[in-house]
């Protein structure tokens, strides 16, 4: 417990370069462009072709999310929360869902649990699969997408499956989840699995040992282990700087703890280690599908019998629900004043720190070009940063 | 400056400061004069054949061109393909709920998308609101600002919805009646009235093609 | 465990400690002692991460509660500290030294509840609203539904009825009588 655990960094105040000298130019990135993730912008000052200064401007997506919530009964909430964030949604229902149950104390059914964490599991997989084909179209391998988008939408069918939803799936529902696998679902899974594994290999080949890959991503984006602390960077970014921090293992929720697997840590966090380490987390996410498949039991209740939901009043309280998402730490702050609405939701998503105050720091002397392989390797989703 | 430009018209790019209104056009949109019927016919069938949109994924449905783009869904064998700035695109896609601040940048797109132009409008939240109907930060109605060719129900819709309504804007387009553009013309000034209502600090400019 | 709350009532006062799960609790300390309290925490008691920082309108009892959620990773465990201040003047020292992505909370909290945090770098700045011009929206007197029905054209045909009323009719009818 040093001092130098966390030492000082100057934050984002910074010397403003001189606009009217006529060095610089000010370029916008975004909200309309191909190399931005989703509708956020980028204020780039730049300097021949390498950036001075970045300003993130978020607030594009801003829907008010946790104004709603305010609004609505505390089971009316559960169909708004997914949307909060889009390729990954799952994590924001059981998030929302496990705070429920905690203030509420309602106990989860073993099946539940295990239904919870496959449903978490696949959609880490998806949201993988959906950022790799990003992460290659940013330095120019469009091949990439085309494979890993159609995986993806191999997973989604699982989803529809299980849940009748592609993107939106509003599966893990307070209490427990919404339905139970169909017959032969979990066959299926393993085969989709097969498929996906195997792709990977090729994904594996095709960008990871290409010099043009490597040139580029090498040494971009840099992120000392130090920074970690300072910038509360969480997930891959974090882990490929060195630090075993996964909250799977370290919060232990749902079934993780009787799964077997190490978190994943890397050597230097630049953008091709922490592509290559989420490559490597999809391998897992694979593994840890099987897994939750052999293990799931074959009977018992899904759901736990709730409340008439219209007088549902939850015991005032408040609880902070964190899970490992693929970004990171997402997670729910849930007040109640033992109304039947919430007092307060608060999200925090991964992207917050990660796309805004660190993208500031991490984007200047970065080559121009780069900016949007940069911007993807940190793995942002706007949706999540405004909710 | 010259002095031309500040003569205003109508509405006179008022937003903008003064040294900036000049760079911009100082005239509303105008009606597209058509051709006789059978260049017409002719031209309508081209148009419909390649329909390129605009990459900005203006809300939750951007996710669903991902897997349209790309080999599963392949909306490329249907002529549509995505393109990176509204002066090479012809269809704007509207993908969801549009808080104040994208519709700024909604409109301004749409206006410096080259004419004939369509839109093609996502999900519940761009019909009445969907989801968000209370909040204080999304319109509820997309066609009150720019007008819209061809709506895709659902929340969100499936890319095979999607695909389904992309050939129903080439019907449409093929019939002569994507009247889009035309209609925002003729109804400049409603549009613009309704824009402004809902964008309270309007610091772009009026005219701008 | 024990060791930690005895410091931390010793040098910044904090009371209420509450344990609310495993690896998780909460305390509270006076706002001027707050940005204090953090940074002891951050460097000698290992609670290096921060998590988030928010706020909440008690508009009942005229404050804002602010939290701020740290983490040890070392030792597994999560604190929310939490803070008060009057709600007819919220201002609070500024961390954006302690952590270098706290001005963007607090930029947040500046937009969205009206808490001042002088110093904050761009804390000024418009951060996701765009020429806004109602009050904090996330005060709990600012009414989302009666602003945004006063602002947006609404689509004539949308009935909208009182999602508990439909519920009660629709899926509950033995309720009625
Ligand atoms: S209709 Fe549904 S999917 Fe589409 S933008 Fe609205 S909430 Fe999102």
């Amino acid at each position: 417990m040093s001092r130098a655990k966390a030492p000082y960094i100057a934050p984002a105040e910074r010397a403003a370069p001189d606009l009217d000298s006529g060095k610089y130019l000010v370029m916008w990135q975004g909200p309309n462009h191909p190399g931005i993730t989703g509708n956020m912008s980028l204020r780039l000052v730049i300097e021949g072709d390498s950036v001075v200064d970045c300003e993130t401007h978020v607030g594009y997506l801003h829907r008010g999310f946790e104004k709603l919530m305010e609004r609505r009964l505390w089971m009316q909430n559960f169909p708004l929360v997914c949307r909060i964030a889009v390729p990954e949604p799952d994590f924001n229902e059981y998030c929302y869902a496990a705070a429920l149950e905690e203030l509420a104390g309602i106990e989860v059914p073993d099946k539940a649990v295990w239904l919870r964490t496959l449903s978490l599991e696949m959609i880490r997989l998806a949201s993988f699969l959906m950022w790799i084909g990003g992460q290659a179209g940013a330095f120019g391998h469009g091949t990439i997408a085309q494979w890993s988008v159609t995986m993806r939408d191999y997973v989604l069918d699982l989803f529809e499956e299980l849940t009748g939803g592609r993107i939106y799936h509003m599966y893990i529902i307070p209490g427990g989840v919404r339905g139970d696998v169909p017959a032969g679902f979990l066959r299926r899974v393993l085969e989709t699995m097969d498929t996906v594994r195997k792709n990977l290999d090729d994904i594996e080949l095709v960008m990871f040992h290409n010099v043009v890959y490597k040139m580029r991503a090498q040494g971009l984006g840099y992120i000392p282990p130090d920074w970690v602390d300072q910038y509360g960077i969480t997930g891959p970014n974090a882990r490929a700087a060195g630090l075993p921090r996964d909250l799977r293992k370290d919060l232990g929720y749902l079934a993780y703890p009787r799964l077997s697997f190490e978190p994943i840590v890397g050597t230097v966090s630049d953008a091709f280690e922490r592509s290559r380490l989420r490559l490597l987390e999809m391998y897992q996410s694979i593994d840890l599908i099987r897994q939750i498949v052999d293990m799931l039991p074959a009977r018992g209740a899904f759901r736990a019998k709730l409340p008439n939901p219209l007088h549902w009043k939850i015991p005032a309280g408040e609880t902070y629900v964190a899970a490992e998402c693929t970004r990171g730490e997402y997670g729910f702050y849930v007040v109640s004043d033992g109304g039947d609405k919430p007092r307060r939701v608060a999200v925090r998503g991964p992207s917050y720190t990660h796309g805004v105050a660190l993208m500031e720091r991490l984007a200047r002397g970065v080559n121009i070009a780069d900016v949007a392989g940069l911007m993807v390797s940190l793995h942002t989703y706007p949706p999540e940063i405004e909710r | 400056m010259s002095d031309k430009h500040s003569i205003p018209g109508p509405l006179a790019n008022e937003g903008l400061p003064l040294a900036e209104r000049g760079l911009f056009c100082d005239a509303p949109p105008r009606q597209y004069q058509r051709a006789n019927k059978i260049t017409e016919a002719f031209w309508n069938w081209a148009r419909a054949q390649s329909l390129w949109i605009l990459g900005f994924g203006t809300g939750c449905g951007a996710i669903e061109l991902r897997p349209l783009m790309t080999s599963r869904f392949d909306m490329y064998r249907y002529g549509i393909q995505p393109r990176p700035t509204p002066r090479q695109s012809s269809v704007f896609v509207i993908g969801g709920y549009a808080s104040v601040k994208t519709l700024k940048r909604i409109v301004r797109s749409y206006e410096q998308m080259m004419g004939p132009k369509f839109v093609v409008a996502l999900g519940s939240c761009t019909i009445n609101g969907g989801m968000y109907w209370d909040s204080y930060n999304t319109i509820k109605r997309i066609d009150q600002y720019i007008p819209v060719d061809v709506y895709i129900a659902g929340c969100m819709p499936r890319p095979e919805a999607l695909l389904a309504g992309f050939q129903e804007l080439k019907r449409i387009i093929r019939a002569g009646r994507g009247e889009g553009q035309n209609e925002y013309a003729r109804k400049f000034e409603w549009y613009k009235a309704n824009q402004k209502q809902v964008i309270k600090d309007w610091n772009m400019p009026d005219y701008n093609w | 465990m024990k060791e930690l709350i005895t410091s931390l009532a010793n040098r910044y006062g904090v009371r209420d400690w509450k344990d609310l799960k495993a690896g998780q609790a909460a305390c509270f300390v006076d706002s001027g002692r707050l940005r204090d309290c953090l940074r002891w925490l951050r460097d000698e008691a290992g609670y290096a991460h921060l998590s988030f920082a928010t706020a909440i309108d008690q508009l009942e009892r005229g404050v804002f509660t602010l939290t701020y959620a740290l983490r040890n990773h070392e030792r597994g465990h999560s604190l929310l500290v939490h803070s008060e201040i009057d709600r007819t003047r919220p201002v609070v020292d500024s961390i954006h030294r302690l952590w270098a992505q706290a001005w963007t909370y607090q930029r947040e909290m500046k937009e969205w509840y009206g808490i001042d945090f002088p110093g904050s770098p761009r804390v000024d700045e418009e951060f996701v609203l765009e020429g806004w011009q109602g009050p904090p929206m996330m005060r709990r007197d600012f009414d989302s539904l009666a602003y945004s029905d006063a602002t947006y054209a609404e689509r004539p045909g949308r009935a909208s009825s009182d999602p508990a009323e439909h519920m009660k009719r629709e899926l509950y009818p033995e309720e009625q009588a």
